[in-house]
């Protein structure tokens, strides 16, 4: 019997559009892009390849100056068409145009006998080169993990309870193999355990029958999801450790890389938000175009495409580029307009954590919303008290450890959990918060401030 | 609206950057953002939508959960007048003669704090603070009616100066600043804001025989003195102007002398219901603060040493400001503690310190306000030794 855990706080945000399971209609994407900005912590990026140069799927595009051993390798086979650099020469995008047929690198095939007598260092090597390693992050802080650490368990959460999220129960479905292998793999990484989290709610079948990981099953709103809470709860991080986290894709990533000996960047996206007119998934590599999903399949003209998710998502252009980690695209209005006595008038159309006068959201509770990039309001100090704690599952005061990170104070950050947190883990509260802080943006400069002291 | 939008937009380079009036910027905003909620955009990266709520539309609801008391006031302010002359007046006549009475002072407090904020914004570089929508309420419910309007004025000057914009502004405030407002006129005008000569308005009319204008507190207080029983006393008081004037049901209701606001519990607890249903207001604090009260006015009457003491516990919860200045002033949530758990500790604390300040200290027959104050003080020592308690579960758990 795996372990409960049954979460009271947070927030589910309903939005309109979800992707309907189904892979849609769309047309085949041109090109593709690494964005070295995708992988928080790269501090020295350098690309491998001129333009013009061709390259197969699994072909070394890009280094971390500082971590040398970890390859970023090209999604697809076919062309670098542009090296895209922006002010101070600051590298953007590497562009890559598709050639029809996907051609793979070569990487030795392994049978599942090879991978559980295979040593860490002949494991580790095999990943760093093949490409697959960005997908693990380390914890602390969030970043592409090092390949020279031993960390003390590695997380994988088995679901995403973000707005819109993707089914990982469709995005997997028939990979268990794949996944197993990719577990055996990252057992071999690890002194401690592998562990699991899955979501009581809705049945994880994919992952449910995977032996060798510590399972855990969490029910209750977002942020239950995210792999920083479930670790919280399952085994707190300290300062000092070390664990790994990786996406279940990721995963499957490293089993199709021993199984079949190639890097496989293929992977169902969930094109979903109120401005979509189909949602529902679309077959495409890492990196992928985003135009194909856009032109001619929103309905209207003045909308806002997010890579990623609402809560933790970037906005991109029409034509901009998937980020390396993201598995969904949202699309919803944009909402740059002016609302007359906004801040009274009372609405049940927009969405609300909140009970205040006028906003009857709450009488509500399974309405899906259209919810537009508007902030609502202005930024002001911190005024109100205990909404942060309510929909942050965990042991942490978020607002004094934003207050620790405003102040520089790196002894308080400490001691409040910074440790424990990414972006991820408290952008419900920025969703929330009466005041408008940048609260994702904090956090990151507070775990900057300690990574690099 | 389009009209309104147009006209703004037409005037707004004049307040940008490099523009003639760009010092009166943060006015123009004010104004603006009071008519149309801005068209700003969420960031690029970060939360990509956000949450309808908004600083203003949590103050205009604290505002909202006020007017019962100060409808009440404005009413009672009248009625209290007519009775104390002997004269039978209307509904009309009282709320009439009330409204001429108490508008003024409202007014007053909101133009007075209104410039200060605004000079503030303007030299400050800084947002005009929607938090002063509730001082400028909560500062003429806790005066008495006859207050001089130029006392207001100064009382709203000088808390909103060194209670809140020396900080920094609403949200960087140690004292609750309409509190801070009454302690200044308590301590500074004594003579308008005490005694029992204050509470109800005469104008040039002499009062009818037999009248007193003491509060419930005060009459309570004297049976302490005198040595008869503080229940029958106050039942007694006034009969020449009506029978039973405080008993707990008429304290209750609140046709009794006292400052504006403060007098009716019934429409504080009206007041307390919309903030708790709107979830502005920490339920914990309203919870244990009444707790608190009635837990030590229970102790005191056990422990009686004279008749006030033994008067009932609950008859506390009716007399004086502590059900408004738990409900309105404790809840702030700048200035109370700010964990979930210091609440608790805080809001008991403050109805604790206010009956004992009540029952044993002969110069302030209340103790609501000095509580509250002393308790905002006291709130941060509060939060700090349960975040401590949170850092010590984090670090115990890293030896393990």
């Amino acid at each position: 019997m795996s372990k409960q855990v049954k979460l009271k706080k947070g927030f589910d945000i309903r939005l309109i559009g979800k992707a309907e399971k189904k892979v849609g209609d769309y047309q085949p994407v041109k090109t593709f892009a690494i964005k070295p900005t995708d992988f928080i912590g790269m501090q020295r990026p350098k690309v491998l390849v001129k333009e013009g140069d061709t390259v197969k799927a699994g072909t070394p595009i890009l280094i971390d100056k500082k971590l040398e051993r970890v390859m970023y390798v090209a999604p697809v086979s076919g062309e670098i068409v542009e090296i895209k650099r922006g002010e101070k020469r600051k590298l953007l995008e590497i562009k890559i145009l598709a050639d029809g047929e996907i051609n793979f690198e070569n990487f030795e095939k392994f049978t599942s006998s090879e991978i559980k007598s295979a040593s860490k260092e002949s494991i580790t090597d095999k990943l760093t080169a093949s490409g697959v390693w960005p997908q693990i992050i380390q914890r602390p802080y969030g970043v592409v993990a090092n390949p020279d650490d031993t960390p003390r368990a590695i997380f994988i959460s088995g679901f995403d309870s973000h707005p819109l999220a993707p089914d990982y129960n469709f995005t997997l479905k028939g990979q268990s193999n794949y996944f197993q292998a990719g577990i055996d793999v990252l057992k071999k990484l690890t002194k401690g355990k592998v562990y699991l989290g899955l979501s009581s709610d809705e049945k994880s079948v994919e992952l449910a029958s995977i032996e060798g990981v510590e399972t855990t099953n969490f029910s209750g709103p977002h942020p239950s999801g995210n792999v920083g809470v479930q670790i919280h709860h399952v085994a707190p991080i300290n300062k000092g450790e070390i664990l790994w986290t990786i996406n279940p894709y990721g995963v499957v990533q490293i089993g199709k890389l021993f199984i079949n000996g190639i890097y496989d960047a293929s992977k169902l996206v969930a094109i979903s938000g109120s401005e979509a007119k189909n949602p529902s998934y679309a077959q495409t590599y890492i990196g992928s175009c985003v135009d194909s999903y856009v032109a001619g399949n929103t309905k209207s003209n003045n909308f806002r495409v997010i890579s990623g998710n609402v809560l933790t998502g970037e906005k991109i252009n029409n034509d901009g580029y998937l980020g390396y980690y993201q598995h969904q695209l949202t699309i919803i209005p944009e909402g740059d307009y002016y609302e007359f006595l906004g801040w009274m008038k009372p609405t049940a159309d927009k969405l609300s954590f909140h009970k205040a006068l006028g906003l009857m959201s709450f009488l509500f509770p399974k309405k899906e919303y259209t919810l537009d990039s508007n902030v609502r309001g202005e930024p002001r100090a911190f005024v109100q008290t205990g909404v942060f704690e309510k929909v942050t599952p965990m042991d942490i005061y978020p607002v004094y450890l934003l207050k620790a990170i405003m102040a520089e104070d790196f002894d308080e950050m400490e001691e409040l959990g910074i440790y424990e947190v990414v972006e991820e883990d408290l952008a419900l509260c920025e969703f929330v918060d009466v005041s408008k802080h940048p609260v994702q943006q904090l956090i990151r400069k507070g775990i900057e401030l300690i990574q690099y002291s | 609206m389009k009209f309104l939008r147009d006209l703004l937009d037409k005037q707004k380079p004049l307040f940008q950057k490099g523009g003639k009036l760009e010092d009166l910027y943060y006015l123009y905003e004010a104004g603006e953002t009071f008519m149309f909620s801005p068209n700003h955009t969420t960031a690029i990266k970060g939360a990509q939508v956000k949450d309808a709520i908004d600083l203003k539309r949590m103050m205009i609801t604290v505002v909202i959960a006020m007017i019962p008391c100060l409808l009440f006031g404005i009413y009672n302010t009248g009625h209290l007048h007519y009775l104390a002359v002997g004269e039978a007046g209307t509904f009309g006549d009282k709320f009439v003669l009330g409204l001429t009475l108490v508008l003024p002072i409202v007014l007053v407090a909101y133009t007075a704090g209104g410039i200060v904020e605004a000079v503030f914004a303007v030299v400050r570089k800084h947002p005009i603070n929607e938090g002063f929508l509730v001082t400028g309420m909560l500062i003429p419910l806790i005066v008495p009616a006859t207050t001089p309007l130029w006392q207001v004025a100064l009382a709203t000057v000088f808390a909103v100066v060194i209670a809140k914009e020396v900080f920094g502004g609403t949200g960087m405030n140690i004292l609750n600043v309409a509190m801070t407002a009454r302690a200044f006129l308590y301590f500074a005008y004594p003579a308008q804001i005490s005694g029992d000569q204050v509470w109800t308005y005469l104008g040039d009319k002499m009062p009818v025989d037999g009248f007193s204008g003491a509060t419930a507190l005060a009459v309570a207080y004297q049976s302490g003195q005198d040595g008869v029983n503080a229940v029958t006393n106050l039942a007694s008081h006034n009969a020449a102007l009506m029978d039973n004037m405080f008993s707990f049901q008429n304290m209750f209701m609140g046709f009794i002398p006292g400052s504006i606001g403060e007098t009716s519990t019934l429409m504080v607890l009206i007041g307390a219901a919309i903030l708790l249903f709107t979830g502005v207001a920490s339920w914990k604090i309203i919870v244990s603060g009444f707790a608190g009260a009635y837990l030590m006015a229970a102790v005191m009457q056990l422990l009686a040493v004279n008749e006030f003491m033994a008067m009932p516990a609950h008859y506390h919860l009716v007399m004086g400001g502590v059900a408004f200045g738990i409900v309105f002033m404790a809840t702030d949530p700048v200035s109370a503690s700010q964990t979930e758990s210091g609440k608790w500790i805080y809001g008991l604390l403050i109805g604790v310190l206010t009956i004992i300040i009540r029952v044993t200290n002969p110069a302030y027959p209340e103790g609501i306000m000095l509580a509250v104050l002393f308790m905002n003080v006291f709130a941060p020592l509060i939060d700090y030794y349960v975040v401590k308690a949170n850092k010590k579960r984090r670090l115990q758990r890293a030896t393990v």
